[in-house]
């Protein structure tokens, strides 16, 4: 359905009659040396992201030996910066799907050169995400029981069984997306499209589903009124909207900026084109939610007062929302300004704006004040401890491990260097 | 080829080094498992779900937490595994006309149930409310005063042991669930410990163990059942039984035989003439939080 990218040149017929479990093995090979060759610079960036890594592994291996008492979370506030970080994870994976649709429902070409980027990105904050419950989980060593079939998987019902459906599911669709053109590429074969397109068009839906998925297990919570809400889904993909596109373009100006591949402007500046109504669409949403909150009042009100205004006194959440909201405010007056798309300081400047915004609207934000107050309505703060930062930061270091990783074994083969050094070795 | 290949096999060679250099670290980073890890044997980690486990796995089960307990506790204990009974429905009804406050039913659940020390932890917590209202949000649960003043009505809240609970329809490896006599458990040997349930329960009546449990030897109730008040492991979630241990075995939960104001009545909703039903058929019962749906067993009502 798609006109296949076209091939890089290579010896097509000496290629197909390749046989897969030499040259399969082999592309495995190239990519562990494309993923630890580089210039100074990538070794100092691995080399540090190795550091924070294993900071964040070590204050998990003492959190999991002394206790989940170690964080800032109490039977009040019983999740707290992991899970915030989970959903917020699961959205960069979805806001990706943002260049998979324009790539393949739009037949966008200069979109279709880059999409990798988005599924790429997509597997690192999926991996992210399911390393965020992991940390999250009391008894690690018994995450088995969660494997259907195996442990005592409680599906449909519980809407965290789901998600570990739809995680991995999602997970596996990138990975075999990716893996298959990437493999495809490096053979200078042209991909079949009978093997991807069926898959992202799967993928397209299932973007959504996982960040569905996600919100429904707040807004399924009755007894949580601010979580309990039908906008929460809708919030959340629109958020998802706006993070995922944000950071994409970031990482689009740094692979230009540090990699001799070229990604062409038409990308970019359809992202922008999205993040001008994503970003916007995100703050209408919040003031729905504050007006629904605020005009009726009551009790049910109290958890929006504790975040937005402080509640009897307590008022921890209170900069950390404002922060956030500014930050929206402002990003989407910049993606507004015609400025943006032509100075690549003001861009980059919003997209890093929305994206912290969104991490702290949707993180401790949204998870935090859902148990302020308690059920009795107790009144009991939360602030991560420094076992928590620790562990935040090595997963985050981890994903980025990942998907620089995953950049440098692609982007030369979307190149067709790979391609051409690996014949001209041949020769 | 020559030129190429010199270079690159030092490359290689640093590369090598530096994994090296990049496993020695992780192992040193991740070493803080080996501790915990170390004392946990392979029966533990490979134990099944209790609703799979065998007559002959729950005596080898049972026996092995008893020597842990001695091991970890320095205290000798029995593990039990008392059934529901037939046609029982256990329900609770609390008189708030009666009810002082004193908060004699939440240290005698400390105490029964093995609960930690150090965070001095109990499944009750008592709220202090004003006149005129009996909004939870004008509620106070950290009074520090004599009791009971005049002007206020006492409400201890512990867990509802709901017909429509949603703390087990969260659970994702069903590691909590609903016993035929109405008693909502927790396999804390099942649990992950993700502590949805906590987030999903609307009566705070669940609590998680955030480090191991703290009970000297002398004050380790030994009279323990698997399900309900043997000492929890860390990590894992728990939560009133009302007394699974005591109340299948004809006696009365702890809270009860603690109150000295006579506030609380127990028995079976399945027979008309047990006291519970008396309360629930001719005094004004109200139940906690009912436009939720929840559908609790657990009845305040008034005599005043």
């Amino acid at each position: 359905m798609d006109a296949p990218i076209s091939g890089t040149g290579g010896p097509t017929a000496k290629a197909a009659r390749e046989r897969h479990w030499v040259s399969y093995p082999r592309f495995l090979l190239h990519a562990l040396a494309a993923a630890t060759d580089g210039p100074p610079l990538f070794y100092v960036w691995m080399i540090l992201l190795t550091g924070v890594a294993l900071v964040g592994a070590n204050a998990w291996a003492q959190q999991v030996a002394s206790g989940m008492a170690l964080t800032g979370m109490s039977d009040h506030v019983s999740w707290g910066l992991y899970i915030a970080n989970f959903t917020f994870a699961v959205g960069v994976a979805a806001g990706g799907v943002m260049m998979v649709i324009p790539a393949y429902l739009y037949k966008d070409h200069d979109m279709h050169e880059v999409v990798i980027l988005g599924e790429l990105l997509a597997i690192a904050a999926i991996l992210m995400a399911m390393l965020s419950v992991m940390v999250d989980l009391g008894r690690p060593e018994r995450f088995w029981h969660l494997v259907p079939g195996l442990g005592q998987f409680n599906w449909p019902i519980s809407m965290l069984s789901w998600d570990v459906l739809v995680l991995n599911g999602y997970l596996l669709l990138n990975l075999h997306i990716c893996g298959y053109m990437l493999y495809m590429r490096f053979l200078g074969r042209t991909p079949d499209p009978r093997w991807y397109v069926p898959f992202v068009l799967v993928s397209i839906v299932w973007a959504v589903s996982i960040h569905t998925v996600t919100a429904f297990l707040y807004s399924g919570l009755g007894g949580r009124p601010l979580w309990n809400s039908a906008l929460l889904a809708p919030r959340f993909l629109v958020s998802a909207f706006v993070s995922g596109p944000a950071l994409i373009i970031a990482v689009l100006a740094v692979v230009e900026r540090f990699t001799p591949f070229r990604p062409a402007d038409g990308p970019v500046r359809t992202l922008v084109r999205i993040l001008r109504v994503t970003v916007l669409a995100n703050l209408f949403m919040l003031a729905s939610e504050v007006f629904t909150e605020f005009y009726a009042g009551g009790a049910h009100t109290d958890s929006a007062r504790y975040l937005f205004l402080g509640l009897h006194g307590h008022a921890r959440l209170v900069p950390w929302i404002w922060t956030a909201i500014t930050l929206n405010a402002v990003a989407a007056a910049l993606f507004l300004l015609p400025s943006v798309t032509r100075r690549r300081g003001v861009l980059l400047a919003a997209c890093a704006m929305t994206f912290v915004g969104v991490w702290i609207e949707k993180g401790m934000g949204l998870v935090v004040p859902g148990f302020i107050p308690g059920q009795l309505h107790e009144v009991v703060e939360y602030t991560p401890s420094v076992t928590e930062w620790r562990v935040t930061a090595g997963i985050w270091a981890f994903g980025a491990m990942v998907y620089t990783v995953a950049l440098k074994v692609a982007l030369p083969i979307l190149d067709g260097r790979a391609a051409r050094r690996a014949s001209a070795a041949g020769d | 080829m020559d030129e190429r290949t010199r270079p690159l096999r030092r490359r290689t060679l640093l590369k090598a080094a530096a994994g090296a250099v990049g496993v020695a670290a992780a192992g040193r980073a991740f070493s803080p498992l080996l501790g915990p890890w170390d004392s946990l044997t392979l029966d533990e980690v490979l134990q099944r779900h209790y609703s799979e486990l065998t007559p002959e796995d729950k005596e080898r089960v049972f026996r092995r937490l008893e020597e842990k307990a001695r091991q970890d506790y320095g205290v000798a204990v029995t593990i039990s595994d008392p059934q529901p009974r037939p046609r029982t429905k256990f329900g609770y009804a609390l008189n708030l006309s009666l009810c002082i406050g004193c908060r004699q039913c939440a240290q005698a659940c400390h105490r029964e149930n093995n609960h930690d020390r150090r965070t001095r932890n109990t499944y009750i917590t008592v709220m202090e409310i004003g006149k005129g209202t009996l909004d939870l949000s004008r509620a106070n649960s950290r009074y520090d005063h004599p009791v009971p003043l005049p002007d206020k009505t006492y409400m201890p809240v512990q867990c509802q042991q709901c017909d429509r609970p949603p703390c087990t329809a969260v659970c994702p490896v069903r590691a909590t669930w609903k016993e035929p006599d109405g008693i909502v458990v927790v396999d804390y040997d099942w649990c992950i410990g993700c502590r949805y349930c906590e987030a999903a329960c609307p009566y705070h009546a669940r609590r998680f163990n955030w480090a191991k449990p703290e009970v000297p030897a002398a004050e380790v109730n030994p009279d323990q059942a698997y399900l309900s008040n043997r000492i929890r492991p860390a990590g894992t979630m728990e939560k009133c039984t009302f007394c699974l241990h005591r109340v299948r075995m004809g006696r009365l939960p702890a809270c009860l035989e603690a109150c000295p104001a006579g506030a609380r009545v127990f028995g079976n909703l399945l027979d008309p003439g047990s006291e519970v039903r008396q309360v629930i058929a001719t005094k004004r019962v109200y139940v906690l939080k009912e436009g939720l749906g929840t559908v609790p067993s657990f009845y305040y009502f008034f005599t005043v």
